[in-house]
């Protein structure tokens, strides 16, 4: 045992390690509250379009030689901006707004890569994530993020309760529904570009996605939806990008899996519970 | 005092006009049912009513210190309420969320106020309950107290009694005439005419416009009424 402990005091000495612990917890930590209101408004799909809208814009960046961050950031949130609108008029519905967008970006991101590198490890890291990705601006981005979003979402968590349950009522009765919606949406794109670099961009809407569900197969209670899921977000990372150091798998796909786990841990123990 | 004008508003879906050329006030005190056929244009104008949606022309005032966090409405239920994951407590507390502004948390008076109404609605006892796991009676029940800690000046219905056993529709309407007497305006959408002209004191019937705004007395000896009330027998 003790034995463990020391390995894993050791893989924390590592400064890439350490980085990647401490903005991937916080990237968690946001993916897990956006997630809890997009779940349940049926915009799920919203997380994973834009990682793919991120993809694109990172390798269009790397291709121009642009810096990735500052392309990519804008360029996200305009398309949260513009994916939010496809879905609120009716002309075209949201999924298949939302598949046009990402396959699209998606094949604007492979073209570009291919037409000066070739589909080299970069383009690999960006589309499967890699722990080498986060740079000293990553952690202090993700940490100013997560505090943006920690504090925005206390000081409007019965407006985004009110806007999540019943979209009608909070407008009729005077809230400005766009705007929340739209802070959510700006809020998760910087958050999808965060944390994709390490998650992977084909990944990262799972940790938007997972940690909510899990916590609604038991919890009754929005509130504890809320914290459930942050909580679970946050540890199934952790002992992810421990196990992924220990057993050398890659990062993102073993977070992923481990949320897997413990959905279905939680799915299992919600159905005893309400038997 | 006229609450809520609206001026020569024209209604409809991308392009298409559904209602035309209408003209009312909606008074404090008044117990009004819009009520038409599906299709009459009626679900818009409540949308358009709660500034949900625009008109295509026309204006939509309110008057008499009207605000919108005054106002309360109970629609018809969502695809996204099914599977809410939140107390019922959570969601009546929410009715109070337009009064906050921007200021966070509730204060006592906020929970007291649920509470309240609660108690009225006789749901005290489903305060920890999950939303989705309680039957249709139990749900619109609680909307109703939600809707009623947002109502301080008039109360929108949309087809509060669809899918009640008539008891429990009954009861509801007992709740709704009680707070009419205690001085809230009502205003009721539905296709269900005989519980608008048991209910309610005055009746628009809408089809692509209005065609009768009046008295429920004045209804019922109208041709429109007496053929409306008729043919609806097995509504």
């Amino acid at each position: 045992m003790t034995d463990l402990f020391e390995y894993i005091s050791v893989m924390f000495s590592y400064t890439f390690i350490l980085r990647a612990l401490i903005a991937g917890a916080l990237v968690s930590l946001c993916a897990a509250l956006l997630g809890v209101s997009l779940v349940l408004k049926k915009y799920s799909m919203i997380g994973d379009g834009l990682s793919h809208v991120g993809f694109g814009a990172i390798a269009l960046a790397t291709a121009l030689n642009f810096a990735p961050m500052k392309f990519t950031v804008p360029v996200v949130v305009v398309a949260a901006v513009l994916l939010l609108r496809v879905s609120e008029s009716s002309k075209i519905k949201g999924d298949s707004a939302i598949a046009m967008i990402s396959t699209g970006a998606l094949a604007v991101g492979i073209l570009a890569a291919s037409m000066t590198t070739g589909m080299n490890t970069d383009i690999n890291s960006y589309l499967f994530g890699s722990i080498l990705a986060m740079t000293k601006e990553d952690v202090v981005l993700s940490a100013i993020l997560s505090f943006i979003v920690i504090v925005l979402f206390i000081v409007f968590y019965n407006k985004i309760f009110a806007v999540t349950f019943d979209e009608n009522f909070a407008a009729a009765t005077g809230t400005k529904v766009k705007a929340y919606n739209m802070l959510i949406a700006v809020l998760t794109s910087v958050t999808v570009v965060l944390g994709m670099r390490m998650m992977g961009a084909l990944l990262i809407s799972s940790l938007i996605i997972f940690p909510s569900l899990t916590a609604m197969r038991v919890c009754k209670k929005f509130k504890s939806v809320i914290f459930v899921s942050a909580l679970v977000s946050v540890l199934c990372f952790v002992a992810g990008l421990i196990i992924s150091y220990i057993a050398s798998t890659p990062t993102g796909a073993t977070v992923v899996v481990l949320n897997i786990a413990v959905f279905l841990i939680f799915a299992a123990a919600g159905k005893i519970i309400n038997k | 005092m006229a609450l809520i004008t609206c001026e020569n508003v024209s209604l409809g879906y991308e392009g298409l006009t559904v209602a035309k050329d209408i003209n009312f006030s909606i008074y404090q005190g008044d117990y009004l049912s819009v009520i038409g056929r599906n299709g009459s244009g009626k679900s818009t104008l409540l949308k358009a009513l709660l500034r949900i949606k625009e008109p295509e022309r026309g204006k939509i005032v309110y008057g008499g210190g009207l605000k919108q966090s005054e106002i309360g409405c109970l629609a018809q239920q969502t695809p996204v309420q099914k599977d809410f994951p939140a107390s019922v407590f959570e969601v009546v507390l929410s009715g109070r969320a337009p009064k906050r502004g921007l200021t966070p948390f509730y204060s006592r008076a906020d929970k007291k106020d649920a509470l309240d109404k609660m108690e009225l609605l006789g749901i005290t006892n489903l305060k920890e309950r999950c939303f989705r796991e309680l039957s249709g009676g139990q749900r619109q029940r609680a909307l109703l107290a939600r809707a009623m800690c947002a109502a301080e000046k008039i109360l929108f219905l949309d087809e509060p009694v669809t899918g009640l056993d008539p008891v429990v529709t009954t009861e509801f309407f007992n709740i709704i005439n009680e707070m009419h007497k205690n001085g809230m305006t009502i205003v009721m959408v539905s296709h269900d005419i005989h519980c608008a002209v048991k209910y309610s004191g005055r009746i628009i019937h809408m089809d692509g416009g209005i065609l009768f705004d009046g008295t429920v007395d004045e209804y019922k000896k109208s041709k429109i009424g007496a053929e409306f009330i008729g043919g609806h027998k097995h509504d």
